[in-house]
């Protein structure tokens, strides 16, 4: 039998399997954290499992991001992922969802799962995940990660403190792991974490890490955990006016220069500024007409690779002669204060 | 009094240290210890920065000898 070595568990059992089959989980992001997470409730035999997913799988994914092999770079991760944990479980529901998560979508999305595991790496979404979460009085399983440290709790847990009751204010400095570097044990050790907090969450056992933050620190060895505060105010004023959607935003340091910019719209953090034109590199072909040639414009991406192809490409095959590209990427042009 | 001070996150780094002990006067609140060591450290976007002090998020009271306080940023890589 294919569960056995876990139906033996007290914990468990014939009729724990059955929630689990019965159950239903919706991973946002399925990266460093939601990976892992998506392999261990597959093979655990939960019945549903949603990938959401509007990423695709680039080669500095592979370290960490575990699904996903060599010849799958440059395809959806959310289509490939199912692939890979269908053949890894044929016998549970998958579902591919190529959608970044939105104010449109997230509460009629929620409604059709049992809970939520975070896999995302920016604010907004965690906030709009906790939003949606309260309003659809579902459970979320939260993890995030800098560098060799990691935060876990589940938030809107049986009346239980949100992410806004931990973080009421949040901060501009959205730091991805693609900025500053991380190991990938790390978001791999955090998303098995969120695995079985889910699984306890789904079989009714154990302490649910619910009004408490967890915090290691994978390098040093410390660990802690933290009392959290519930604010009700924090969670009425959701009930009372819906989603609110969280901008992080930053100013340009020189407002003097025009710029261009590349990213796509879900790339954080957003600019907003009348010195930045903005053409995610999916809409260029339709929308070069609207960059003008006379003036000098900064081109910038989150890296500047892309980037730089970006303004190779209109230099050669339209006659470009104002651009140049911004080397270092958006971190190089934003203001610090 | 002595008090045990933690970092985590992105304010370790802007502190060079994962703790420290600092000595207080007596009467310091939890607030006057995070501004204080938020112009120290010149840490960012201080309303964002949660307190735990003896593991405990949710105080505004005065500090006690040997406290354990900790300094937690939201981050939110993944």
């Amino acid at each position: 039998m294919r569960y056995d070595r876990q139906i033996k568990l007290d914990e468990v059992g014939v009729s724990g399997q059955e929630k689990l089959r019965s159950a239903s989980v919706l991973i946002v992001g399925v990266g460093g954290l939601g990976c892992p997470a998506a392999q261990y409730l597959a093979s655990a035999g939960v019945g549903k499992i949603g990938l959401m997913d509007h990423d695709k799988v680039s080669i500095t994914n592979l370290h960490r991001q575990v699904l996903y092999e060599e010849n799958d770079i440059g395809k959806s991760k959310a289509i490939v992922a199912k692939g890979k944990l269908q053949r890894l479980n044929s016998e549970i529901e998958l579902i591919a969802i190529e959608e970044a998560l939105t104010i449109k979508n997230a509460e009629k999305l929620f409604g059709q799962y049992d809970l939520i595991l975070d896999g995302t790496d920016n604010f907004e979404t965690k906030y709009l995940i906790n939003d949606a979460c309260i309003l659809t009085g579902k459970p979320w399983v939260y993890a995030s990660i800098y560098k060799n440290e990691g935060q876990l709790s589940v938030f809107n847990y049986e009346n239980g403190p949100t992410y806004r009751c931990l973080f009421p204010k949040t901060t501009r400095q959205n730091i991805s792991c693609e900025a500053t570097g991380v190991l990938g044990v790390v978001p791999g050790i955090f998303g098995m974490l969120q695995a079985m907090e889910a699984l306890k969450i789904i079989l009714g056992v154990g302490n649910v890490l619910s009004g408490k933050l967890k915090i290691s620190n994978l390098l040093s060895g410390s660990e802690q955990i933290l009392k959290l505060q519930q604010r009700p105010e924090e969670i009425d004023k959701i009930r009372k006016n819906g989603i609110i959607p969280v901008k992080i935003e930053c100013q340009i340091s020189d407002e003097s220069r025009l710029y261009l910019d590349i990213r796509e719209i879900f790339e954080q953090p957003r600019i907003n500024s009348a010195k930045v034109i903005q053409i995610p590199l999916s809409d260029l072909d339709e929308r070069i007409w609207e960059i003008p040639k006379e003036e000098e414009i900064l081109v910038f991406c989150q890296s500047g690779k892309r980037s730089k192809k970006v303004v190779d490409l209109l230099k050669a095959e339209y006659g470009f002669q104002n651009l140049t590209n911004v080397e270092g990427g958006i971190e190089t042009i934003i203001s610090n204060s | 009094m002595k008090v045990n001070v933690k970092y985590f996150g992105v304010i370790a780094e802007s502190a060079g240290k994962n703790e420290e002990v600092l000595e207080l006067k007596q009467g310091t609140s939890v607030k006057d210890l995070k501004n204080q060591q938020i112009k120290k450290y010149q840490i960012q976007d201080a309303e964002s920065v949660q307190i735990a002090v003896n593991q405990d998020l949710n105080n505004e009271a005065e500090l006690k000898e040997d406290d354990e306080v900790a300094f937690l940023p939201p981050f939110a890589g993944g």
